[in-house]
């Protein structure tokens, strides 16, 4: 048993928070949101440059052997940063499926550009019913030819306007919210019949709905196995989400810290106002929510590898239900404690606030999670 | 970083398993799953066995007797202990005074006192609360008066826990009135069989006999007693708080009470089911147990910092805190799961070793008691308000 | 005691909604009910149509032009305005300035002014924060010097609602420096149009404007502007406060609020099933309803006090917080209900009126900006902290 990082993994730290506090400003931030893609290219060269895109994936992936530890290092200084880049739709959840389910010609095709920063993914799997269930899929692939033919509608999906490929979730077989029967496809995102509606989101993403018309792909489109996409998608989903839990741990550190230098300064009644104990007790809550928040995305980080898809499925759920609840104390006592100013637009909290309450229904919020823990718990 | 344990540590953690199953008595161990009272000898007998065996002051240094473990070995043997039914080991003596012996204490004090600690020969408890100083203890009035070659020591002590078992009580007293309150305290060990000590017991709002008043009158207490420097008592408060609040979360009896909690929902019948089937209350278990998780990795980055050397700082604090915050629930929710026969009070189901049947299921006569008396946990040991204070101030800078 | 209405009342209910069904434009009452944006014509014909029956000012007493309502006429006018979807009555003119006028102000003042008031003419601000001036309102600083028959004003409000809607502001300024703080201060009204005052608006988290900063600089104001003595303006301030906690519950509102939750959640799907049988989510709207039955007994028993001729006194200060609280509560279980489809941000349809398609149903845009909005209601109106503190001094004597 050790907790310590290595001297590797605290030079990883430092960079990604040089990154994160040089290039992340409140300023620069803003006018990264206003471009047009939302996030800038020369960043996503530099993650390239210094392995970010890689790190997490095997050697023979053409990787550079880390795993959920440097994910968590690198996602959590992007959740100081409030850092924009699509890091988690391409390289968490597009890269992590073509990893573990891709074929050696579709690693080469797409894995190893997406390592040196040239393709980009985003993944196509919420609908319009289908809340948190991953399961609950109805944009439907039929045999056409030797390939497949695509048609329905996903919704809400993250970088799906900056990717090259996007990664659909279909149903090739079964029922409705049957886990048999769903098939992956990895689709271009200029295909013919598939248009896009963009939009920003609450936090400041972009995402997209995704109409899809007969849109025609290959044979070789499919990801995996024919209708047994399930557990692939279960996985890469319980990675992401132990990815945001570390994203919302960076958040949490940023607007705790903020606060704290709020009621440290500013003064009402002749006095800082952190010198009123029932903000004292308050901002205490905050950081034992955060201190919790970190125990619990180190947790998940330490066993997400783990082979019993049971502990896996645990360690993610456990931790988003402790991001949800942390994430909104911690939020909204944030806003509380700045007053009225917590709320504009012109003061970080009110953004970090946004990203916090995002993530909660990002995945399955903390309700959901504390069923599904609920469920693994009591079958055990 | 890895949560995976060597296999020296695995068959250390088997070791103590064997070890728990030869000594720990059935019946004790079956007061621990059932919820009831430990007796004295409970408590004694399982102690000694331990001291025999050189594991009771487990966290001590190999130089005081110590088995001189790693962090990774303390958490096994804690949560081992806990899973084998083991009562908690009364801290009193082997996780308070002593380490303030070994590190405050002379040489003659400390072969004097630590050998009975380490073999549990010698109960210990502590004379810290007075009526008047409860959070804020500083304000403490029990005053030691020296006269040659002894004090003298007239006042009160409350909330004295197992004074009623206790051989030694460690106190904090007032040498001089004069200075700033925290300047003017001593450390003191006081022999209960000196004339003037009388005990009197505190019954509890569930009807059990832990804690007394500590009645000091004239007390004749010899200066070698004392440990550290006159007025300089404050200093081994402290030190002995910050020793304390590490272990004070109780994670594995609470890991131990949300597996039992788990196991009453299996029994407890409900619509023709049972409340297993009852997804707003399993829920419920679900939350509390990834609680118990949160706390058991948040202490164990603790003590990950200890074994590089790093000092554990005030945050510890807000484990205290978040503690007796969950074995708060854990009982609660028990009482919950139990419903309409948590109400019977069955006294002799709880303290003595009766035959009678309990009404309802087995688990029923502590819950409600339990719940009782586990809001003290928010309350001894440092109150989580003032808990608060403490990060606030030394960890927040407010 | 009786919860029932007595016939007369009866009949009074199915006038006013008769009344609203009749009066109220169609295109605002689809807003409401949509949860969109409304802007300053919607509010004004609707407040026009009220005045115009004589209701706008329904809680002032005869005398002064208000209809005399008894405490259950007005609990009946506000619940079926809430159930029609009306819009809130905006309260600057009607249910802060007004009043102030009416109890403080002179024969010339009343005659100026509340005729306007009553028939929704003129559209009323407030002035009172300052940035340096929050929960601490007594120490602002906005300076009124006496200039001849004119006040010189200088200085900024901030959180000033709509004051880019305004005609006239009133304002609390400061008129004697060497005083106590709460002794210097003057009620001052001024005429938005007056040289000098500049509107900039402050852009809230969810993108919308809807407060603003408001700047004086040497803003001439006639001296028959100032409402009550000069120097007591703080006397004022503190009738408006009492007067404005009672309505701030919102408990019409939120009840609507919770009509309207459980509507969505009947067409939110989960599992293939309404979101409304999951049972856990059920359980929390559950919740919701009763804390919001709760506030509206506290409420009911406070009104009642009234109608004996009683005052409503520091207690009110609870309606406030739990009232405030609800209202966020309703706003996050409703994001809640939505989902991930309360991601995307669509600003134009949300602030612009725009007839972009939204995405996803209707209403799952307006949740998440609700919810950050809705935060504000434990901070407007002195924040829930200054409120308890009210309480702790003026109801437990702390």
């Amino acid at each position: 048993m050790d907790l310590s990082l290595s001297d590797e993994q605290k030079q990883l730290q430092e960079s990604a928070e040089r990154f994160a506090r040089e290039k992340y400003t409140f300023d620069n931030r803003r006018k990264i949101v206003a471009t047009e893609r939302g996030w800038l290219p020369e960043n996503w060269a530099q993650f390239a440059e210094l392995g970010w895109l890689g790190m997490a994936f095997s050697e023979e992936d053409g990787g550079y052997g880390g795993g959920p530890i440097e994910t968590m290092i690198v996602m959590e200084q992007f959740g100081k940063g409030l850092v924009l880049e699509p890091f988690l739709p391409t390289v968490v959840l597009g890269g992590g499926m073509i990893a573990r389910a891709g074929s050696a010609d579709q690693k080469a095709a797409l894995l190893a550009p997406m390592i040196e920063g040239k393709k980009q993914f985003a993944f196509a799997w919420l609908e319009r019913q289908s809340r948190y269930n991953l399961a609950d899929v109805s944009l439907k692939a039929t045999k056409e030819g030797n390939g497949w033919s695509l048609s329905g509608h996903k919704g809400v999906v993250y970088n799906a306007a900056s990717a090259d490929e996007i990664i659909v979730l279909a149903r090739t077989a079964g029922s409705a919210r049957e886990p048999k029967g769903l098939t992956l496809f990895v689709v271009d995102a200029k295909a013919k019949g598939l248009s896009r509606r963009d939009y920003p989101t609450q936090d400041a993403l972009r995402a997209s709905e995704l109409t899809f018309d007969k849109v025609s792909v290959g044979a070789d489109a499919v990801l995996g196995k024919v209708d047994d996409a399930f557990p692939t998608v279960e996985e890469a989903v319980d990675r992401a989400i132990v990815a945001l839990c570390a994203e919302a741990t960076g958040c949490m550190d940023a607007i705790n810290a903020a606060t704290l230098e709020y009621i440290k300064t500013r003064k009402q009644f002749g006095v800082a106002i952190g010198k009123f104990q029932v903000l004292q007790h308050r901002m205490v809550d905050c950081f034992t929510n955060a201190q919790e928040a970190r125990s619990m995305t180190l947790m998940a980080s330490l066993k997400i590898d783990d082979k019993d898809p049971t502990v896996r499925a645990k360690a993610a759920s456990g931790a988003k239900v402790q991001i949800g609840k942390s994430g909104k104390f911690c939020g909204q006592s944030a806003v509380q404690m700045h007053g009225g100013m917590g709320v504009t637009d012109e003061m970080a909290v009110s953004h970090y606030f946004k990203r916090l309450t995002m993530i909660d229904l990002m995945f399955g919020n903390q309700q959901h999670h504390l069923t599904r823990y609920s469920n693994l718990a009591m079958a055990a | 970083m890895d949560l995976s344990l060597k296999p020296e540590h695995k068959a250390f953690a088997d070791e103590v398993r064997a070890f728990a199953r030869e000594n720990l008595s059935p019946a004790t161990r079956e007061k621990t799953f059932s919820g009831k009272h430990y007796d004295r000898g409970d408590h004694i007998v399982w102690q000694k066995a331990l001291g025999k065996k050189g594991w009771l002051a487990y966290t001590w240094p190999k130089k005081y007797g110590g088995p001189g473990w790693d962090v990774t070995q303390r958490f096994l043997f804690e949560n081992v202990l806990a899973e084998e039914g083991a009562p908690r080991i009364l801290p009193f003596g082997p996780k308070m005074v002593g380490p303030v012996i070994y590190t405050f204490g002379t040489e003659e004090q400390k072969e004097r006192f630590l050998p009975g600690i380490r073999s549990s020969e010698v109960s210990w408890c502590q004379g810290y609360s007075e009526p008047g100083a409860g959070s804020d203890l500083a304000n403490l009035r029990t005053r030691a008066v020296r006269e040659g070659d002894h004090y003298i020591v007239n006042g009160q002590k409350t909330w004295t826990s197992f004074a009623h078992w206790g051989d030694w009580i460690f106190c904090l007293v007032r040498t001089n009135t004069e200075v700033k309150p925290q300047e003017g305290i001593s450390f003191l060990l006081i022999d209960m069989k000196t004339p003037g000590v009388t005990v009197r017991p505190i019954i509890m709002t569930d009807g059990a006999h832990h804690v007394n008043d500590v009645f000091l009158d004239n007390v004749k207490v010899p200066v070698e007693n004392l440990i550290g420097k006159e007025n300089e008592g404050w200093t081994c408060a402290k030190f002995l708080l910050a020793n304390e609040r590490l272990g004070i979360a109780e994670v594995p009896s609470s890991k131990r009470g949300v597996s039992m909690l788990r196991q009453i929902a299996r029994i407890e019948p409900l619509d023709g089911g049972t409340l297993a089937d009852d997804p707003a209350f399993t829920a419920q278990i679900a939350d509390i147990d990834l609680q118990v998780q949160a706390l058991e990795m948040s202490e164990l980055r603790v003590l990950s910092t200890m074994a590089q050397g790093g000092a554990p700082g005030p945050e510890v604090s807000t484990l205290k805190v978040r503690g007796s915050e969950i074995q708060q629930r854990i009982a609660e929710l028990t009482m919950e799961a139990v419903g309409e026969y948590a109400q019977p009070y069955q006294p002799g189901m709880l303290f003595h070793d009766t035959n009678e049947t309990p009404i309802g299921p087995d688990h029923a006569p502590p819950a409600a008691p339990r719940y009782f008396n586990m809001r003290k946990t928010s309350i001894y040991g440092g109150s989580t308000e003032i808990q608060k204070n403490i990060v606030s101030k030394m960890v927040l800078g407010l | 005691m009786d919860l029932a209405f007595t016939p007369e009342e009866q009949k009074f209910a199915d006038e006013v909604r008769a009344f609203v069904r009749a009066n109220l434009p169609a295109d605002v009452r689809d807003k409401v009910k949509n949860g969109k944006h409304l802007i300053r014509d919607d509010y004004m014909r609707w407040q026009q149509a009220l005045g115009k029956k004589g209701w706008l000012v329904y809680t002032w007493p005869k005398k002064h032009g208000g209809p005399g309502f008894t405490p259950a006429q007005r609990y009946i006018f506000e619940n079926i305005c809430a159930e029609e979807y009306a819009p809130g009555i905006i309260p600057f003119g009607t249910k802060m300035v007004g009043p102030v006028i009416y109890t403080f102000g002179t024969e010339a003042q009343k005659e100026k002014y509340l005729p306007a008031i009553r028939e929704s003419t003129v559209w009323w601000c407030q002035g009172y924060s300052e940035p340096g001036s929050g929960s601490d309102l007594a120490s602002l600083r906005t300076k009124a010097e006496k200039d001849g028959d004119h006040y010189i004003v200088n200085g900024s409000k901030t959180w000033n609602t709509m004051g880019h809607w305004a005609d006239w502001i009133f304002c609390l300024v400061r008129t004697d420096s060497k005083s106590k703080p709460q002794e210097g201060i003057s009620f001052l009204l001024i005429d938005m149009k007056t040289p000098g005052i500049t509107v900039k608006p402050i852009i809230m988290a969810d993108g919308g404007h809807e407060v603003n900063e408001v700047f004086f600089d040497n803003v001439k104001v006639p001296v028959e502007n100032l409402v009550g003595k000069e120097n007591e303006g703080w006397t004022c301030a503190k009738f408006l406060l009492a007067n404005e906690r009672l309505g701030i519950a919102a408990v019409p509102q939120s009840k609507r609020g919770v009509e309207a939750l459980k509507d969505i959640a009947r067409v939110e799907q989960d599992n293939g099933r309404p979101l409304i049988e999951n049972q856990s989510f059920a359980e929390k709207i559950a919740d919701l309803e009763i804390q919001v039955t709760a506030l509206e007994f506290t409420e009911l028993r406070v009104l009642s006090q009234m109608a004996q001729g009683g005052q409503p006194g520091a207690e009110v200060s609870g309606l406030k917080i739990r009232g405030s609280e609800i209202q966020q509560r309703i706003t996050e279980l409703t994001m809640e209900a939505v989902g991930e489809y309360s991601a995307p941000y669509l600003p134009g349809l949300l602030w612009q009126g725009t007839n972009e398609e939204p995405v996803g149903p209707d209403y799952a845009h307006l949740a998440a900006p609700r919810y950050f909005n809705t935060r504000k209601t434990t901070i407007y109106g002195g924040s829930n902290e200054i409120q308890k503190g009210i309480i702790s001094k003026m109801v437990l004597g702390l």
